[in-house]
């Protein structure tokens, strides 16, 4: 089986083995194969010397380079710092509701408070800020616990019904089930109802206005226009967080709501937690 | 010895009794009660064996032993389309979330269905291909019968078992959360069993083969199987929480737990996709071109350099991660040298062709064998570039990573395996050809054309996510949110799913082919080299 002979399509001569067969031609390995897998391996060993590469007793070698990926993070982190310093240390000193004045500084803000709700809000809040079922929309002039600069401010920073933060916005809604009769939930949400559609039952919505006067208007006032010291929606305006239709209102009078939002205080910088308060109030319902 | 048989198979039918009844989970109650059966039923087929007189097979003597061969094959082809079609089903849930259905749910969601997608791929279809081939592959160039009477049946099923105890535990949430080695500790021992009898089996056909040399396939099928032993075993080091339940802590925990499954991650692709598959490269591709292998040296060095570079490029797959940089630095550096020695198996195989290059208008099946090396080429030379830290930076975590991935696993390997088992089918149940040729042709296009879909949208949409998540305005902050990157891709998610259908319907195709080819036929028989007189003598 071992005999050495010619294959007759390239000349070249077999290994005189065959398998099943299968017989292998003695070419030489192919030249550019073995150059490039020389220069790789010589490319291999300088860049092993350049770079923190070969492990030893203690600890391994940091390359003539002294090149590091946490160093360069922290480089790269530390020179966006220091371009922007003058900036921060303006936007942590500024009067927010006057930085319209300051054109460049309120630019600054509305992008550094953007990244920022892009990164941290948007989860809830959505990438375009308006919002999903039980988190507000950010874009309307609809506002729970106020609008104007310094309410959004303490609201990002002190967050609302979350158990880490003290001054955290709070304020809990009774769930109705266990107080009222099904037939007066029934009523009080027909009158909910009746006050932003036209399309209710007029005898049962306003048996429910006596319920919502003895239940409901200590908080959202007698008119139900709501009472933002206290985070009690206006039930009027035809704006949602859980949904308007019956079914909806009748679970939320039935259970209550008890929608949670983290005190970014405690996770962002001061210069963060200014700048996205900026961000919010410039999208549209800024008071 | 029946009466031994006897005592196990009850003993273990007791035990998996009590465990279907002490079980914490849900899945090991199942995996118990499966089992149960089966022994059972093994018992009640030994028994009604006992003392019935033996009669000798005299036929078997002469022969290859081609049956456990002709259920892998029916197996390969089996779990292919099973993996085919959850993964064209996974990858419309990407693109409709909608898909996850609520009725289905916790069962049928994306998160539970992608390791059933990959396993069964990756180990069910890949796995039976490597099994099936390598018997074959062994018998032929050692010129025996392959070694161990019945323990290649016992690898067969046995395999075939652990199959459908890693796909049932997915789906009822029983993983070790392990990138490809999610199955528990109890599946994992099985598996063990299994592969180290794949072992001896296919080593005691080496060491008992009538030629001299060992083929040069065979080194590769070898290092697959004790690599694989290896890695499988140090990467599930793991303590069972109980022995009544499938929970199991890992013994490694931190940076050193990533570093272990990515070194084991990393080479399963590098010895069950890599090395396992250039052994099935090495036989049949000069086999169905009628060709000598290129170069027998080139085959020596590159198989040294590839088995010895593979093992360490596992880092790269954690690039800026808790890992030192210098373990990052060596993953990339291997990588990058890596690439000749993988390419040395692409250019001996297309080499091969020399000479016969003008069969490829004429012979599909070849022209699948051409495809796959050229898809082997391209993804082992994406791959060390991906490797790279500053590319990387870009790659990791986006389509990217999952575009190589398939252009490599249904380029290469699949479209490898499909023509495998083109060549295997007819020779195995004894008929000149397939019965279609022209079917091969068209699941040549419909594959092809479907990997081109899918490996094109994941370049697409894989750079413009990277490229997305590291924008930033002239003043450094961040422009896109994640969720703005999601749905940017959807387009090309459906494009993907597309080229899917595809992919899959070419191997419905396939199974068409092998069902119209099998049907009626007797299974072959194959003689030893100068075992009789019909037999073709050895060289």
């Amino acid at each position: 089986m071992s005999e050495r002979k010619i294959d007759d399509t390239t000349g070249v001569e077999t290994t005189g083995h065959s398998w099943d067969g299968i017989e292998e031609l003695n070419n030489p390995l192919p030249r550019w194969w073995l150059w490039t897998l020389y220069a790789t391996i010589i490319w291999g060993i300088g860049y092993t010397i350049a770079y923190p590469a070969w492990p030893m007793i203690s600890g391994a070698t940091s390359g003539l380079l002294g090149y590091s990926t946490r160093a360069e993070v922290a480089s790269n982190i530390a020179a966006h710092e220091a371009k922007n310093s003058e900036l921060v240390a303006a936007l942590e000193a500024a009067d927010l509701t006057a930085l319209d004045n300051a054109e460049g500084l309120r630019r600054y803000a509305i992008a550094r408070g953007g990244s920022v709700f892009r990164a941290q809000c948007s989860q809830c809040h959505g990438a375009g800020a308006a919002g999903a079922k039980g988190y507000p929309n950010l874009l309307d002039d609809d506002w729970l616990w106020g609008g104007d600069m310094e309410s959004i401010a303490t609201t990002v920073a002190h967050g609302i019904r979350n158990e880490t933060d003290a001054d955290a916005r709070y304020s809990q809604m009774p769930a109705f089930g266990d107080i009222l009769e099904k037939a007066e939930i029934a009523a009080v949400v027909e009158h909910v109802v009746s006050l932003s559609s036209d399309d209710y039952d007029r005898a049962l919505a306003a048996s429910g206005s006596t319920v919502f006067a003895d239940n409901c208007a200590a908080c959202h006032g007698e008119g139900a226009e709501g009472d933002r010291a206290q985070g009690a929606p206006d039930l009027t305006d035809a704006i949602w967080l859980y949904g308007g239709d019956r079914d909806t209102l009748t679970t939320t009078v039935r259970d209550a709501r008890f929608g949670v939002m983290p005190a970014w205080g405690q996770r962002l910088s001061d210069a963060d937690v200014r700048a996205v308060s900026v961000y919010v109030h410039s999208l549209g319902g800024g008071e | 010895m029946d009466y031994v048989k006897l005592i196990l198979l009850g003993l273990v039918t007791l035990i998996a009794a009590m465990a279907a009844s002490w079980g914490h989970d849900l899945a090991y109650q199942l995996h118990a009660f499966l089992i149960m059966v089966i022994a059972f039923a093994m018992f009640i087929w030994v028994l009604r064996n006992t003392d019935e007189p033996r009669q000798a097979d005299p036929t078997q003597d002469g022969i290859y032993a081609d049956g456990v061969i002709r259920a892998g094959v029916i197996a390969t082809a089996f779990w292919g389309t099973a993996g085919f079609l959850v993964g064209t089903f996974i990858a419309f849930q990407l693109a409709f979330p909608a898909l996850n259905f609520d009725w289905g749910q916790p069962f049928t969601n994306f998160g539970r269905l992608r390791p059933l997608h990959t396993s069964a791929v990756i180990f069910a279809f890949g796995g039976n291909a490597l099994i099936a081939t390598s018997f074959y592959v062994v018998q032929r160039t050692s010129g025996v019968r392959l070694w161990g009477g019945k323990a290649g049946w016992f690898v067969f099923w046995g395999y075939q078992l652990f199959i459908v105890l890693a796909a049932t535990g997915y789906l009822l949430g029983s993983t070790q959360s392990k990138e490809y080695a999610e199955p528990e500790w109890y599946v994992d021992l099985w598996l063990t069993v299994v592969w180290l009898t794949y072992l001896a089996v296919f080593l005691g056909t080496i060491v008992k083969r009538r030629e001299k040399h060992i083929y040069v396939a065979n080194w590769f099928y070898l290092a697959f199987i004790i690599t694989v032993a290896m890695l499988h075993v140090v990467n599930n080091l793991s303590i069972p929480v109980s022995i009544w339940g499938s929970k199991s802590v890992q013994v490694f925990s931190g940076v050193q737990d990533a570093m272990t499954q990515w070194w084991y991650g990393h080479n399963a692709v590098g010895f069950f996709l890599t090395a396992g598959f250039l052994g099935m490269m090495y036989y049949f591709v000069p086999k169905q071109a009628g060709r000598p292998v290129y170069s027998y040296k080139l085959s020596i060095i590159h198989f040294w350099a590839l088995i010895f570079l593979y093992i360490w490029a596992g880092p790269h797959h954690l690039h800026y991660t808790a890992l030192p940089d210098w373990a990052s630095t060596l993953g990339m550096v291997f990588s990058i040298i890596l690439w000749m020695p993988s390419w040395g198996g692409m250019i001996n195989g297309l080499m091969t062709l020399q000479g016969a290059w003008d069969k490829l208008r004429t012979d599909p099946i070849l022209r699948m064998f051409v495809l796959s090396l050229g898809f082997y080429g391209m993804s082992t030379f994406e791959g060390p570039m991906m490797s790279i830290r500053a590319v990387n930076s870009l790659s990791h975590y986006t389509d990217w990573t999952i575009g190589h991935v398939h252009s490599g696993a249904l380029g290469w390997n699949g479209m490898i395996t499909f023509a495998c088992l083109y060549f295997l089918t007819p020779k195995l149940w004894g008929r000149k050809q397939m019965y279609s040729m022209s079917a091969i042709s068209w699941h040549f296009w419909l594959a092809t054309l479907g990997i081109v879909l899918y490996a094109a949208s994941m370049w697409v949409t894989g750079i413009m996510e990277g490229l997305m998540w590291r924008e930033v305005d002239d003043q450094g902050f961040l422009v896109n949110s994640f969720a703005d990157t999601v749905s940017a891709k959807f387009p090309m998610y459906v494009v993907r799913g597309l080229g899917g259908i595809m992919f899959l319907s070419g191997a419905l195709i396939m199974v068409w082919n092998m069902w119209m080819t099998i049907r009626g036929a007797q299974p072959a028989t194959a003689a030893l080299p100068g075992a009789s007189a019909t037999a073709t003598p050895a060289e």
